[in-house]
C-alpha cells in the first residue's frame, strides 16, 4: 500500500519539488551560488557585475534579453566566446534562479 | 662644528619623534578585492604594517611601483587609479580615469603611469607625480569600433606593448613625447587574452584564447612584423572549459625557457626563447592561471582556475616535471615571491588569509589575515622590465 501510494504520488511530488526548487534553492545553496557568481563569474564579469572581459550582468543590461537564453548561456556556455558551460556545477533550476536574481537585484 | 651639528640633529630627532628611517625594498601590498582595501606588508618581518581603505572596486586590481619603491599605483576595476605612499601608509592621490579598467604599467624612466582600459577601450598615460592625464590612445581598430585592451607591458624607450581582444592585434605605443604618442599595429590572432614582455624587454607575446597559439613580436625588429608560435598546440582536440582566464607576465621566463599556460588543456607548455619552438609540456592538475617562475628559475609555481583553485603544483625546471603538489587553502588567486625567492606568499581568497611558504622545504612559515585577498605585489617589481 505504501509503495502504491508513493508510485501514484511520485510524479506529483516531483513536480512540486521541481517548482519549489526552481523558485528558491535552499538558503545554504543560495549562499554558495551567490559566492560562485560574485567571485568566480566575477573574474570575467566583475565582482560588482559591471563587466570585465565578459559583459555587465546588471538588470539594465539584461532587461531586453530573454531569460531562457541567459539560462542556456550559463548552463551550456556560448561557443566562440570565452563563456564556458557551468552545467557540472549547477542545475538548470539553479541557473534559472541566478538569472532571476541578476535581472532583479543580485544579493551581496 | 661636528658637535653642534650632532646636538642639533639630536634635538631635531627628539623634537619631532621622527619615524625610523627605512628602505622600501622588502615592502609590498595585498589587494583585498571585496572591501576596496590594501594591506601593506613587510616581507622581512612577514607581517602587515598598515591597512588603507577607500580604493574602490578592487576585483581584478593590480599594482606597479615607482622606481624608488616608495609609491604604489593601484589600478582598480572601476577605473580608479590610486597612488599609495608605502612609507607614510596613505593615499596620496586618486583619480577615476575610466569606466572599466584591467591594469596598468609604468614607463622605463618612471615618469609615466599607463592604464589599460576595457571601457572606453584604450590606454591612458598619466604623470606619475601628479596623476595628471597627459595623453590617450583609444583602441579604435576600425571606425567607431573600440576594443578591450589586455596585456599592457612596458618596454625600453618608454614604449608600451599591448593586445586588443576584439581586434586581434598587438599595438606598440611610443611615449617618447608623453603628450603625443605614436602607435604601430601588428596582427596577433583570434582573441588575445593577455600579454607579456620578456625580462630583457625584447619580445612581446600575446596569448590567444580563440585559437591555439601565441603571437610574438620582436620589439628590437618590429619592422619584421609579428608571427605565431605554438600553433596548433591543442592538436585539434576539443578544449576543456576554461573557468578563468590565464594570466601572463615576464615571470613565466626561467632558464631561457618560457612556461606558458595552455588554454583549455591541463598543461604547461615550454618554449625555448632562442628558437621559439615548443620543447616540452608538463601535465598539471587543472587549467593553469598563473605560471610563475621563482626568481632563480629553478622552480615554476602554478595555480589553477575554478574548480581546481585550492591546488598548487610546483614544477622543478631541472627535472622538467611537477615535483611538489599541495592544497594550501581555498581559492588560491595569486602568488608573489620574495625578492630572491626564498619565500612565496599565496592569497587564499576564501580562507581570508595570505599564506607564507618556504620554497625550498615547502614548509608553511606563517599567515596573515586579509579580507578576500587577491593580488600580492612586492616593491621589487619596481626594477623589473615588463611589470
Amino acid at each position: 500500500m505504501k509503495l502504491l501510494l508513493a508510485n501514484r504520488f511520485l510524479p506529483l511530488l516531483l513536480l512540486a519539488a521541481t517548482a519549489a526548487w526552481a523558485g528558491e534553492p535552499e538558503a545554504a545553496r543560495q549562499k554558495e551560488l551567490v559566492h560562485l557568481v560574485r567571485q568566480d563569474c566575477g573574474s570575467c564579469h566583475g565582482m560588482t557585475l559591471r563587466g570585465g572581459l565578459g559583459p555587465a550582468l546588471l538588470p539594465e543590461t539584461l532587461r531586453d534579453k530573454p531569460a531562457e537564453g541567459l539560462v542556456a548561456t550559463i548552463y551550456y556556455g556560448r561557443p566562440g566566446t570565452p563563456m564556458p558551460p557551468w552545467k557540472q556545477f549547477l542545475s538548470e533550476a539553479e541557473a534559472t534562479w541566478i538569472v532571476e536574481k541578476l535581472m532583479s537585484e543580485f544579493p551581496q | 662644528m661636528k658637535l653642534i651639528l650632532s646636538l642639533f640633529l639630536a634635538a631635531l630627532l627628539g623634537a619631532c619623534a621622527s619615524p625610523q628611517l627605512r628602505g622600501t625594498g622588502d615592502l609590498g601590498l595585498i589587494i583585498e578585492r571585496a572591501s576596496g582595501q590594501v594591506t601593506l606588508v613587510d616581507t622581512s618581518a612577514r607581517q602587515p604594517y598598515a591597512r588603507i581603505a577607500g580604493l574602490g572596486d578592487l576585483s581584478h586590481a593590480s599594482a606597479v611601483y615607482s622606481r624608488d619603491g616608495r609609491y604604489a599605483y593601484v589600478f582598480g576595476r572601476d577605473g580608479g587609479l590610486t597612488k599609495v605612499d608605502m612609507l607614510e601608509a596613505r593615499i596620496v592621490k586618486r583619480v577615476i580615469q575610466a569606466g572599466n579598467a584591467i591594469g596598468g604599467s609604468i614607463s622605463q624612466d618612471g615618469r609615466l603611469v599607463v592604464a589599460q582600459n576595457y571601457t572606453p577601450g584604450g590606454i591612458k598615460a598619466f604623470d606619475a607625480e601628479t596623476l595628471e592625464l597627459l595623453s590617450e590612445v583609444p583602441a579604435e581598430y576600425a571606425p567607431g569600433q573600440f576594443s578591450k585592451v589586455v596585456g599592457l607591458a612596458d618596454s625600453p624607450g618608454n614604449k608600451f606593448a599591448y593586445a586588443l581582444f576584439e581586434a586581434g592585434e598587438i599595438w606598440v605605443s611610443d611615449f617618447s613625447d608623453p603628450r603625443k604618442p605614436t602607435t604601430q599595429r601588428y596582427p596577433a590572432g583570434n582573441q588575445p587574452y593577455d600579454g607579456l614582455v620578456t625580462p630583457d624587454g625584447r619580445y612581446f607575446l600575446a596569448g590567444l584564447f580563440g585559437e591555439d597559439g601565441v603571437a610574438l613580436l620582436d620589439l628590437w625588429q618590429p619592422e619584421k612584423g609579428s608571427r605565431k608560435i605554438l600553433e596548433n598546440y591543442g592538436r585539434g582536440e576539443e578544449k576543456l572549459p576554461v573557468f578563468k582566464m590565464p594570466h601572463l607576465r615576464g615571470w613565466t621566463v626561467a632558464q631561457g625557457k618560457i612556461y606558458l599556460p595552455a588554454v583549455g588543456r591541463h598543461e604547461v607548455l615550454i618554449v625555448d626563447v632562442n628558437t621559439w619552438r615548443e620543447v616540452g609540456r608538463i601535465p598539471v592538475r587543472g587549467q593553469p592561471v598563473f605560471v610563475m617562475a621563482r626568481p632563480d628559475g629553478r622552480q615554476v609555481w602554478v595555480n589553477f582556475a575554478f574548480p581546481d583553485n585550492a591546488k598548487m603544483d610546483v614544477i622543478d625546471t631541472l627535472a622538467g616535471k611537477v615535483a611538489h603538489t599541495f592544497e594550501p587553502g581555498k581559492g588560491i588567486l595569486h602568488m608573489e615571491f620574495t625578492p630572491r625567492g626564498e619565500h612565496i606568499w599565496l592569497s587564499a581568497r576564501d580562507d581570508n588569509k595570505v599564506l607564507i611558504y618556504d620554497t625550498a622545504s615547502f614548509a608553511k612559515l606563517g599567515e596573515i589575515a586579509a579580507d578576500s585577498p587577491s593580488g600580492i605585489f612586492f616593491t621589487t617589481r619596481a626594477a623589473r622590465i615588463g611589470f
